[in-house]
């Protein structure tokens, strides 16, 4: 790509093109970091407070062997994972197109739509381990890391955040109305949150049901992250979690390439 | 107080009839994505009913109330969703929306040039949560009849007490807005609500907390409607719903007061 | 109507925001028929002026009357019968062309089927009417000046407000806007309007008040303003030097006065060509020469010594 223009001057272009990409991100997270710190650290404390503690005195028998405290926080867990990934991929995303065209602007630089897209997931997925990282720091305090996998999760977290940011990438650029975001907060990640095993076990599901919650991806990052901070094998093994999120990212990945390319190259 | 709100309320002879305009303005701006929007607002608190209440439900069995009831812990959490969503809905509409259409879009700006005055704004836009809120509390009170978590009789109060939750905090979301700077505030409320939500006796009786952290928690206004609205569709203990309701009228008056004036201040430069 | 109370009336009128002083005492009175401007630069205090007639900002001293009544006291009655194009468009967005009047109707409590009826005479009338289902935001900047105006006749005002109606608008925008507000002056609207081109002034206001640092240094009818501040014509000098200040001495004497701008020099004249002859006669070579006739920017000049638009 490097070369010389007509007049013999060098042209040149960023050595990892997506690199000034998430630099820009970055720099505009400097000025709102400090709000992100109440949600990344404080909200984790207070859900396994409110939530953990609270209902786990009432779940007496544990589950399956387990203190209930134990078992909901690798799914809390995995489950701010999830919301931190779309909540990044959606009105950032949607705002890119419509209302701060960063993307237009960042295309009139000598980017391709690849380094736009990888520089702005990358920053997502930053954000994704930021945010797990306090809450698993959170769980430390609380002593419910019985196991030294429990050093696992940030990478599964990430590729989790990847399997939902960019199927969620694609969605984003193609919606109509940021009402449409709305939605899909309440028709996709709403029931899985509720239902892909994190605050109870999908065994309790009516079968139809439990399907569904086999093919979210967030099960699978919930019952790795479970295995990792417990020290017990996954339902599955190991490598079948792992190729089903990577099936995830790698199709999202695709589908959002094609659509930004679409929307962007016109 | 009286001396103040009164005469306001009397001379507000056209007051209703100009707010209901404002509202009609939010009819008129409602397109198909957003009625979708609307309507799987009901979905929410239903999905966190079958979630906690019958899902986490199973692990927990039953619980014994203060008063000696035993009853299910979905039993137990519903009244409690009711309450919440109520709150949700109320303040998404009058913080969100209200703050985007008073500082983003500056709509107001060109609202007060006609007759229209802060208060009837406000009271048209409170209005506009409430038809809102309402229709998803019908809603909800109905699945809850029909999962047998409360007894139809309990259900039709439990419609007025959750639209008085909704006023709360409905105008309590007003005025905090007119005090917000940025979507960054907003997300800070969002938090706050978040808290409220995980420390009102949601999710476990509030008599499990330690002493201090209760004596905080009932002074709070969704600890004060949940109390109200499972006072009601479990049983009553006392005269405590007495307090509950007269707590939600000075939040609904005062936020709406306030809420006016700040509006006036802004409004009228 | 002759003799009759004016519309607005307005006393000692001050306005103040904390320690600084928008409007320092003005009178004005603007009588039923006509065409009223304030001419003045940003800052002069025309929008806070603007502000307090549409009755929502209280004054901070002085006398105001607005239709015989006390803005403050009676806000919401007189609301009711004013018209208000404010500076910054405050359209929805949310809402279709056609809904933003309906709606707007509808906060005078005029009736839904009067509402759209006057709508689609509206749109007719700003030319409108092919946009009447499109959202405002796709719209042209003319459009939705167009779109505010048509928003402000709604009601059938007794006075249409006008904050600076074409400023930011290209030539061919501002001309349709000019061209609907000398219909509605025709049809006999009070007009109050604000602005900071001369032209605008000049071409609409029976009567206009010239505004600086809040306060009004003249009052007149445009023509009869020119002629009492300035001369019959106005030579430009442009000369191709960085500064035009060392030509001033040199081109002394030759009219009634002698203005020197960053860019040029003025000389106020009677005959524009016999001084133009008298320039070259001085052996003097200016890059440019236009001779043309005085107009309320140079009343702004003589008067201030600032230029309208800077």
């Amino acid at each position: 790509m490097d070369g010389t223009d007509l007049a013999g001057r060098p042209v040149t272009r960023p050595r990892v093109p997506a690199w000034p990409v998430l630099g820009y991100y970055l720099t505009s997270y400097r000025r709102t970091w400090r709000s992100g710190v109440f949600t990344s650290f404080l909200l984790p404390l207070l859900t396994v407070l409110g939530f953990g503690v609270g209902v786990g005195a009432y779940v007496e028998q544990g589950v399956g062997g387990v203190d209930y405290l134990d078992w909901v926080v690798p799914g809390l867990i995995a489950s701010t994972a999830l919301q931190v990934a779309v909540l990044e991929s959606t009105y950032p995303v949607y705002s890119g197109f419509h209302w701060s065209r960063v993307y237009s602007g960042q295309q009139a630089a000598p980017l391709r739509v690849g380094d736009i897209l990888t520089g702005h997931l990358a920053f997502v997925l930053l954000r994704v381990l930021l945010s797990t990282t306090a809450f698993l720091l959170v769980a430390a305090v609380f002593g419910v890391l019985r196991s030294g996998w429990a050093l696992a999760v940030p990478p599964v977290v990430v590729l989790l955040g990847l399997a939902v940011a960019a199927p969620v990438f694609a969605v984003s650029a193609v919606v109509p109305t940021d009402n449409h975001l709305t939605i899909l907060f309440r028709f996709a990640v709403l029931p899985m949150t509720l239902f892909a095993g994190v605050f109870f076990p999908v065994e309790s599901l009516p079968v139809g049901l439990r399907g569904l919650a086999y093919l979210s991806p967030l099960w699978h990052g919930v019952e790795l992250c479970r295995a990792a901070t417990l020290g017990v094998a996954p339902p599955w093994p190991l490598p079948g979690h792992l190729l089903y999120l990577a099936g995830w990212a790698l199709v999202g990945c695709l589908l959002a390439l094609r659509v930004f390319r679409r929307r962007l190259v016109v | 107080m009286v001396a103040l709100v009164l005469p306001r309320l009397v001379a507000a002879a056209g007051t209703a009839r100009r707010s209901a305009r404002v509202a009609g303005r939010n009819v008129t701006a409602m397109k198909l994505s957003y009625w979708l929007l609307l309507v799987s607002g009901f979905l929410e608190p239903l999905l966190y009913l079958l979630a906690i209440g019958v899902g986490v439900g199973a692990l927990v069995g039953d619980l014994t109330l203060p008063g000696g009831q035993v009853v299910s812990y979905a039993t137990f959490v519903a009244p409690a969703m009711l309450a919440s969503s109520a709150m949700t809905g109320a303040l998404a509409e009058t913080t969100f929306n209200f703050f985007g259409k008073f500082k983003q879009l500056k709509l107001y700006d060109g609202m007060i040039a006609t007759p229209l005055r802060p208060i009837e704004i406000a009271l048209g836009e409170l209005g506009w949560a409430m038809v809102r809120g309402s229709a998803y509390s019908v809603a909800f009170v109905v699945v809850l009849v029909a999962m047998d978590l409360t007894t139809l009789s309990r259900g039709l109060l439990a419609v007025p007490a959750a639209v008085l939750v909704g006023f709360a905090f409905g105008a309590a979301g007003l005025a905090l807005a007119t005090f917000m700077r940025s979507w960054q505030d907003l997300d800070l409320l969002g938090s706050v609500q978040f808290t409220l939500f995980l420390f009102s006796g949601t999710f476990v009786p509030a008599e499990a907390y330690p002493q201090v952290l209760r004596w905080l928690v009932e002074v709070t206004p969704l600890y004060r409607a949940v109390h109200l609205i499972r006072g009601v569709c479990v049983g009553v203990d006392g005269w405590g719903w007495l307090l509950d309701v007269a707590y939600l009228l000075v939040v609904t008056v005062l936020g709406l007061v306030v809420a006016a004036r700040r509006m006036s201040t802004l409004l009228y430069r | 109507m002759t003799g009759a109370r004016p519309l607005i009336h307005a006393r000692g009128l001050v306005k103040r925001f904390g320690d600084f002083t928008a409007v320092d005492g003005i009178d004005v009175d603007v009588r039923a028929g006509e065409a009223f401007g304030f001419l003045g630069p940003n800052g002069a205090g025309k929008s806070s002026t603007m502000r307090m007639v549409g009755c929502v900002s209280p004054p901070s001293e002085g006398e105001l009357r607005i239709l015989g009544l006390d803005p403050v006291r009676d806000g919401a009655a007189i609301r009711a019968r004013l018209g208000v194009c404010p500076q910054v468009d405050s359209l929805d967005p949310e809402l279709t062309v056609r809904e933003n009047l309906v709606v707007y109707a509808r906060y005078f409590g005029i009736p839904r089927r009067v509402a759209r009826q006057r709508a689609a005479e509206l749109l007719d009338f700003v030319q409108l009417t092919e946009r009447a289902d499109s959202k405002v935001e796709p719209l042209s900047g003319g459009m939705r000046r167009r779109l505010t105006i048509a928003r402000a006749l709604v009601n059938e005002p007794d006075i249409v407000l006008l904050d600076e109606p074409t400023t930011g608008l290209d030539p061919q925008a501002r001309h349709l806007v000019w061209e609907r507000l000398f219909r509605l002056k025709q049809q006999g609207v009070t007009l109050v309007l604000t602005t900071h081109y001369m032209d605008e002034a000049e071409q609409l206001c029976d009567r206009l008040v010239v505004m600086d640092g809040g306060r009004i240094v003249a009052e007149g009818a445009p023509r009869a303003l020119i002629e009492r501040y300035s001369t019959r014509e106005v030579v430009e000098l442009r000369f191709a030097a960085e500064s035009q200040e060392k030509y001033a001495g040199m081109v002394a004497g030759l009219g009634e006065r002698v203005e020197v701008l960053p860019d040029r020099v003025l000389l106020y004249v009677a005959d524009g060509d016999a001084a133009v002859a008298e320039v070259h006669g001085r052996g003097l070579a200016p890059a440019n020469v236009l001779v043309r006739r005085s107009s309320l920017e140079d009343v702004f000049l003589l008067l201030t010594g600032r230029t309208l638009v800077e």
